[in-house]
C-alpha cells in the first residue's frame, strides 16, 4: 500500500492503482471520455486531467499514471493530488472547449440526448460558451452494419469502440485512419463489423456517434420504464435491463454482473427486441380441418379436454421455459400417472441422475478466468454464447493459455490448437502434446458443446471429459449449454424417468397428446395431438392442434438457472399480446377443465411449491455446486468416429423470438455472407 | 571560433571520400576495440563527463540517458534505436552527417550500443531521406563488409544494424512513436511513464538517441571528455551543427563550439544578415518549435540552451531561421501553424483540435479579418494545448504561436486596423475542409 493525499485527504492504495482509481477511492469523481474499466488505457481524451505535487508544473492524465510512478516529496511526504484546483479546472474546460468545437451540439436530434457522457460532463466541467468562430469538421458517416448506426460528426476520438473490437470483441473490425483533425473511425472498407458482441460499441460510445441502428429515433431515454432482468438468448443468463415504453419494449441494454456476463451481452439479447412484436400468438387456435381457426380460451381447453381422456400423454420443454412453468408442466403431466417428460429437445444425453455436476459449467463463468488451459469439444462457444467466449479470450489475452478444440474448425478469435474432428481425438488424447498440457495444467477447463452431447455416444464423451478435467479440488468439466430452460429443466428433472419417453421417442408418435411448451427445435411427426403453448408462431405453432398463446421472457416473471447452475429471476417489463396470458397460469386453468387442478392459484404458491421440492430454487443468485464425485457414476462407452458438428450453426437465428426479428435475419445474412466468402 | 582541427564532422560538406577508406583515413574506426575494451562505465561516465546533452531538441544529458538502461536481461534484450527521421522545418544537420559522414553514425552506433549493452540496433530514417537511405546503407554494408560490425566483428561486441526507413511523419521523430512505427504500429505518440528505458521497443528497454548525438560519440571518446567539454559555455557545451537558413547572405551548415554569440554565427559563416543587421527581423533559433526571437533580443544571445531559454525560446535542433524584415511574420508563423495542424497524430484531443482552431485564427490573422481580442483568445488557445497533449508535439505547435504574440502583437493589430479600415464585402463562406 501507497500514502497518497487527493483533495488533502489522505488514504492507502495499492501502488499499482492509477491515479483516477485513487482519486476514485478518495470520492473525488474525474471525468473521463477514452478511460474504461475493461479496456486498456489510451489516454488521449486529455478529461482526466489532475494536478500532481511534487511534479512538473503541468497537469497529468490520471488514467495512465500509476501511484508508483508518483515521486515523494523532497522530504518524503506522501505525494498530493489535487482534483479541483484552478489548474485542473482550466485544463477540464480547456479540454472540453476542444472536444466541442468540432462537435454538432445536435442534442435535440441525437439519440444519445439525455444519457450522453459529453452532454453530462459538458455540464459539470465545461466552460458556458465557446470562442470557436471557424467552419466545424465534417464528416462522412459509415456503414459499420445493420447494428450500428454512425452519425461521425459527433465522434470525440476517444478509440474505445477501437479498443473494444481490438481487445474484449477479439475480431479487429474498427481502426482509425487519418491523422490530426482529419482522423476518422471506421471499418476501413466500411464493412459491417463481424463480432458477435458489436452492440456493445454502442454503449462504449460516450457521445452519439455510434447509436442502435434498429432504435435510430424511437424514443428518449427519460420515456422509458426500467426493469432490470434476465437474458433467455443463451444459456450465459446476462444480466440486461429492458426498457420499455407503454407496453412496448424499446431496447435491452446490458446490466453489470461480474460473475456472468461483466457489461457486455450478444448483439441477439440486445436486438431481439423487434421479434417480440412480430408473429406473436395473440390469442388461442384450434386446428379444424386440417386448419388453424381462432378459438376462445374454453374452445381450446375443451378441445385438450377432449383428446386427453385415456391417452398417452407426454411434455417436451422448448428453450426459453422458466423454471416455474416447466415445474407446472411437470406437476400436471405427472397427475395423469405419465413418465414421458423431456426437456431436452435436441436430444443431449445429460441426465440429472449422474449428479447437478454432470450437467453444469462446474468451473463457473467466473472460473473461466482461473483457468490455464482450455480444452473445447464440440463446441463453438463464439456462437452459443459470445460474452463467455470474450471471458476466455481475455484470460488468453493475460495469460496466453493454450486452448485446444475438438471438433469443427472454428474461428474463435483467439489462437487454437485444433486437435481433431470427433470423440475418437479426445480419446486418444493422453501422450500427445496437448494431452501433456492438460495433465500438467492445474485447472484445466474442459467445455463440453451440445454438439457433442447430443448424439449416441454423447455419455460417452462426458464421461472422458470429465477424467480430463478432474484435478482434487479443481472440477473443470464445463458443460455449456445453448438452451436458457435447460439446466432448470434438469434441475427439477424434468426428463423421462424410468419407463418414460424421451423427446425423440415422443415426437415419433410415441403419446397421443404431447404437450408442447415452447420446443420449437424439433420436429414432432405425424402422430401426437399437439398442444403447443408458447409465444411465436414458429416450427412449434405450425404443427400444433391447439394453440394457448403465452408469454415471452420479458412479460413473465420467471426463474432460468444459467449453464453454470446459478439461480436467477427475471422481471416482467411488460404484458403479452392481446389474450396471451403467462404460460404457468394457462397450465392452472387448463388443469382445471382436464380435472387435475394444479395446486397453486398463483405465482407465488407456484414458487413455494417449486421451492419444497427443489430448496436450491430459492438461493437467488447463488449457484449449489455439484458434486463431482458422482461423476464416476458416468458410464463409460465406447465413441464413435464421427465429427461433432456445433450445436449452434445459425448465432443469429437459434430461437423463434430471434427467427420473428428482421433485425436478426439481416445479421444472419450477413453473416452467411461472410462465411461463404471466407470459404471461397 | 571553432578550429578546423577541431572539427569532428571532417566532411561535411562531401568534398572528400564519403566511403570507409577515406572515412578511416579521417579517423573514424580508430581504434574502436580499444575503446570497448575500456568497458561500459568507463564509456558512460566519459560521456557524462563530456557534458554532451542530446542533440535532438530537448537537450537532456546523453551519458545520462545511457546510464539509465537497466541491466542486461536475456529474456529482455535491450535496443539502441536512432531517431534519424530529422523531420523539423529549418533542420538539416543529420542528413548532412548521412550523406557524407555516415561511418561516424556507424561507429557511434556500436559504441553506444555496447555502452548500454544492446546488439541491435535500429536507425529510423525520415521517409523523405532517399538519399541518405542509400548513403547510410552504404557504410552499413560496407562496415559489415570490413568486420567492423556483425554478428562476429573484429571489435569484439556481436552487433547488428538496420536501416528502417520511415514513411515520411513528422510525429514519428517522437522517440514513443518512433518506436510504435518501428514496431509496424502507427505512429502514434505512447503514455510516459512507462519510459523507453524500461519498456521501449517490443516492450524492451530501449534508448533513443538523435543521429548527431551518437555520431560524436566516438570522436569524444578518442579525444576526451575534456577536449569536447572546453568548448562552450559551462552546462552547454560541446561543438554543435548550427543549420542557419533563411534571409543571411550564405545559408549553411557547419559545426561550430557551443555558445557561439548569433552575431559571429552569421558574420562569420553566412556572410551576414541580407541587408544588414538592421534589417534583422527575428530569428527563430531552434527548429521551427521554438518561440521566435526578436532581433534585439538575440543579436548578442550566446547560442546555446541555457541563453536561450532565459529568452523563453530553445536552442532545439539549432535550426537558425533568420527572418529580415521583408518577411510577414504573421503568415509565416500561420504557414508553421499549418505544419503542425497537418501533422498532428490526432491521438489527443487538445493538439487535434487545437493545432487546426489556431491555424484557421492565425491565417485569418495573417489576412487581418479578425479581432483584436481574438488575440488573446488565440494565446489561451496556444496555452490550453501547451501542456496537455500526451507528446511535446501540441507544445511544439503552441511555442511558435505564442512568440509571435509576445512579440508581435503590435504588428497583428497593425495588420487588423489595415484591414478593417478598407471596405471588404463579406467572404464567401466555404465548407470546412
Amino acid at each position: 500500500m501507497t500514502k497518497i493525499i487527493v483533495d488533502g485527504k489522505e488514504l492507502d492504495v495499492p501502488p499499482e492503482f492509477t491515479l483516477l482509481q485513487a482519486c476514485e477511492e478518495a470520492g473525488a469523481e474525474i471525468p473521463r471520455f477514452c478511460y474504461h474499466e475493461r479496456l486498456s488505457i489510451a489516454g488521449n481524451c486529455r478529461m482526466c486531467l489532475v494536478e500532481v505535487k511534487p511534479g512538473p508544473p503541468k497537469p497529468a492524465a490520471s488514467c495512465a499514471m500509476a501511484v508508483r510512478d508518483l515521486r515523494p516529496g523532497p522530504n518524503g511526504e506522501a505525494p498530493e493530488v489535487f482534483t479541483n484546483s484552478p489548474m485542473v479546472k482550466k485544463a477540464r474546460e480547456g479540454v472540453m472547449e476542444f472536444l466541442l468545437i468540432n462537435h454538432p451540439l445536435d442534442c435535440p436530434i441525437c439519440d444519445q440526448g439525455g444519457e450522453c457522457d459529453l452532454q453530462d460532463q459538458a455540464m459539470a466541467f465545461g466552460g458556458d460558451s465557446s470562442r470557436f468562430a471557424e467552419n466545424k469538421r465534417a464528416v462522412e458517416d459509415k456503414y459499420i452494419g445493420p447494428l450500428v448506426k454512425t452519425s461521425m460528426n459527433r465522434c470525440i476520438h476517444c478509440t474505445r469502440c477501437v479498443r473494444f473490437t481490438a481487445e474484449v470483441a477479439g475480431t479487429g473490425d474498427m481502426g482509425s485512419i487519418g491523422r490530426g483533425e482529419d482522423m476518422e473511425i471506421t471499418t476501413y472498407l466500411e464493412t459491417a463489423m463481424s463480432s458477435e458482441l458489436q452492440g456493445n460499441v454502442t454503449d462504449l460510445c460516450p457521445v452519439g456517434a455510434l447509436l442502435p441502428k434498429p432504435q435510430s429515433f424511437r424514443a428518449r431515454p427519460w420515456e422509458l420504464q426500467k426493469t432490470q432482468s434476465i437474458d433467455v438468448m443463451d444459456a450465459l443468463g446476462s444480466a440486461i435491463r429492458i426498457d420499455t415504453r407503454g407496453r412496448e419494449v424499446m431496447r435491452i441494454l446490458p446490466r453489470v454482473n461480474e460473475l456472468v456476463n461483466e457489461e457486455w451481452i450478444s448483439d441477439k439479447t440486445r436486438q431481439v427486441v423487434d421479434g417480440l412484436k412480430t408473429q406473436r400468438l395473440d390469442q388461442p387456435f384450434v386446428r379444424e380441418g386440417g386448419k388453424l381457426r381462432p378459438a376462445s380460451w374454453l374452445e381450446a381447453f375443451a378441445a385438450v379436454a377432449d383428446k386427453v381422456k385415456g391417452a398417452r400423454i407426454g411434455a417436451i420443454a422448448g428453450d426459453l421455459a422458466s423454471v416455474e412453468e416447466m415445474f407446472a408442466l411437470k406437476t400436471l403431466v405427472e397427475s395423469f400417472g405419465s413418465k414421458n417428460l423431456d426437456c431436452r429437445q435436441d436430444g443431449a444425453k445429460l441426465d440429472p441422475k449422474f449428479g447437478r455436476a454432470s450437467y453444469i459449467f462446474n468451473p463457473g463463468v467466473a472460473g473461466v478466468e482461473d483457468a490455464d488451459a482450455v480444452l473445447i469439444i464440440g463446441s463453438n462457444p463464439r456462437r452459443e454464447s459470445p460474452v463467455l467466449n470474450a471471458r476466455i479470450r481475455k484470460r488468453w489475452s493475460r495469460t496466453n493459455m493454450p486452448v485446444g478444440v475438438i471438433g469443427e474448425r472454428v474461428d474463435l478469435t483467439y489462437p487454437t490448437q485444433y486437435l481433431g474432428a470427433g470423440p475418437d481425438t479426445l480419446a486418444s488424447l493422453a501422450g500427445t502434446p496437448f494431452g501433456e498440457i492438460l495433465a500438467k495444467a492445474e485447472r484445466p477447463l474442459v467445455i463440453v458443446g451440445q454438439g457433442a452431447l447430443a448424439r449416441e455416444d454423447g455419455l460417452a464423451v462426458l464421461a472422458l471429459a470429465a477424467k480430463l478435467a478432474n484435478k482434487g479440488e479443481w472440477n473443470g468439466l464445463a458443460v455449456l449449454h445453448t438452451a436458457a430452460a435447460r439446466v432448470g429443466g434438469l434441475d427439477i428433472g424434468f426428463t423421462p424417468s424410468e419407463g418414460g419417453l424421451d423427446a425423440a421417442a415422443m415426437a415419433a408418435g410415441g403419446v397421443d397428446v404431447l404437450f408442447n411448451l415452447g420446443a420449437d427445435e424439433i420436429e414432432i411427426g405425424a402422430g401426437p395431438f399437439v398442444v403447443y403453448i408458447g409465444s411465436h408462431g414458429d416450427r412449434g405453432a405450425h404443427r400444433a392442434d391447439v394453440i394457448l398463446p403465452g408469454a415471452a421472457y420479458t412479460e413473465k416473471s420467471g426463474i432460468y438457472v444459467n449453464t453454470e447452475g446459478r439461480v436467477q429471476v427475471s422481471d416482467r417489463a411488460n404484458f403479452p399480446p392481446g389474450d396471451a396470458r403467462e404460460d404457468w397460469a394457462i397450465l392452472r386453468a387448463l388443469s382445471d377443465v382436464l380435472g387435475h387442478r394444479l395446486p397453486f392459484d398463483s405465482l407465488n404458491a407456484l414458487r413455494a411449491k417449486l421451492v419444497a421440492a427443489h430448496p436450491h430454487m430459492a438461493q437467488v443468485d447463488a449457484i449449489s455446486s455439484g458434486d463431482a464425485a458422482k461423476l464416476a457414476s458416468l458410464p463409460q462407452g465406447s465413441v464413435s468416429k464421427a465429427g461433432f458438428v456445433c450445436a449452434v450453426q445459425d448465432f443469429y437465428l437459434t430461437n423463434p423470438i430471434a427467427r420473428a426479428s428482421a433485425v436478426m435475419a439481416e445479421c444472419s445474412a450477413l453473416a452467411k455472407g461472410r462465411l461463404q466468402q471466407a470459404a471461397e | 571560433m571553432l578550429q578546423d582541427k577541431d572539427r569532428i564532422f571532417t566532411n561535411l560538406y562531401g568534398y572528400g571520400d564519403r566511403g570507409l577508406k577515406g572515412a578511416m583515413a579521417r579517423g573514424a574506426w580508430d581504434g574502436t576495440k580499444g575503446l570497448l575494451e575500456k568497458g561500459k562505465d568507463w564509456i558512460i561516465s566519459e560521456m557524462k563527463a563530456s557534458g554532451l546533452r542530446g542533440r535532438g531538441g530537448a537537450g537532456f544529458p546523453t551519458g545520462l540517458k545511457w546510464s539509465f538502461m537497466p541491466k542486461p536481461d536475456p529474456a529482455r534484450p535491450s535496443y539502441l534505436v536512432v531517431n534519424a527521421d530529422e523531420s523539423e522545418p529549418g533542420t538539416c544537420k543529420d542528413r548532412e552527417i548521412m550523406r557524407n559522414d555516415p561511418h561516424l553514425l556507424v561507429e557511434g552506433c556500436l559504441i553506444a550500443s555496447f555502452a548500454m549493452g544492446a546488439h541491435a540496433c535500429y536507425v529510423y530514417l525520415r521517409g523523405e531521406y532517399i538519399a541518405e537511405r542509400e548513403a547510410l546503407q552504404r557504410a552499413v554494408d560496407e562496415a559489415y563488409e570490413a568486420r567492423l560490425i556483425g554478428k562476429d566483428n573484429i571489435n569484439g561486441w556481436p552487433f547488428d544494424l538496420y536501416v528502417h526507413h520511415g514513411a515520411g511523419a513528422y510525429i514519428c521523430g517522437e522517440e514513443t512513436a518512433l518506436i510504435e512505427s518501428l514496431e509496424g504500429k502507427k505512429g502514434m505518440p505512447r503514455m510516459k511513464p512507462p519510459f523507453p528505458a524500461n519498456m521501449g521497443l517490443y516492450g524492451c528497454p530501449t534508448t533513443v538517441n538523435n543521429v548527431e548525438s551518437i555520431a560524436v560519440a566516438p570522436t569524444i571518446l578518442r579525444r576526451g571528455a575534456a577536449w569536447f567539454s572546453s568548448f562552450g559555455a559551462p552546462n552547454n557545451v560541446g561543438t554543435k551543427l548550427f543549420c542557419i537558413s533563411g534571409h543571411v547572405n550564405k545559408p549553411c551548415n557547419v559545426e561550430e563550439a557551443m555558445s557561439i554569440p548569433f552575431r559571429e554565427l552569421i558574420e562569420r559563416h553566412c556572410g551576414g544578415v541580407r541587408g544588414g543587421w538592421d534589417n534583422l527581423l527575428a530569428v527563430i533559433p531552434g527548429g521551427s518549435s521554438v518561440r521566435c526571437v526578436p532581433a534585439d533580443q538575440i543579436i548578442d544571445c550566446p547560442m546555446d540552451f541555457d541563453s536561450l531559454s532565459k529568452l523563453r525560446s530553445g536552442l532545439g535542433t539549432a535550426a537558425v531561421i533568420v527572418m529580415d524584415k521583408s518577411t510577414d511574420i504573421v503568415r509565416a508563423i500561420a504557414r508553421l501553424s499549418y505544419f503542425y495542424k497537418h501533422e498532428s497524430c490526432g491521438q489527443c484531443t487538445p493538439c487535434r483540435e487545437g493545432t487546426g482552431w489556431m491555424y484557421r485564427v492565425l491565417s485569418r490573422m495573417a489576412e487581418g479579418r479578425a479581432q483584436k481580442r481574438e488575440i488573446d483568445m488565440l494565446l489561451d488557445v496556444s496555452k490550453q494545448i501547451e501542456g496537455h497533449t500526451i507528446c511535446a508535439l501540441g507544445d511544439a505547435a503552441a511555442w511558435p504561436v505564442q512568440g509571435l504574440i509576445t512579440h508581435f502583437r503590435g504588428e497583428i493589430e497593425k495588420r487588423i486596423d489595415q484591414y478593417a479600415a478598407n471596405p471588404h464585402s463579406d467572404p464567401v463562406r466555404v465548407a470546412a475542409e
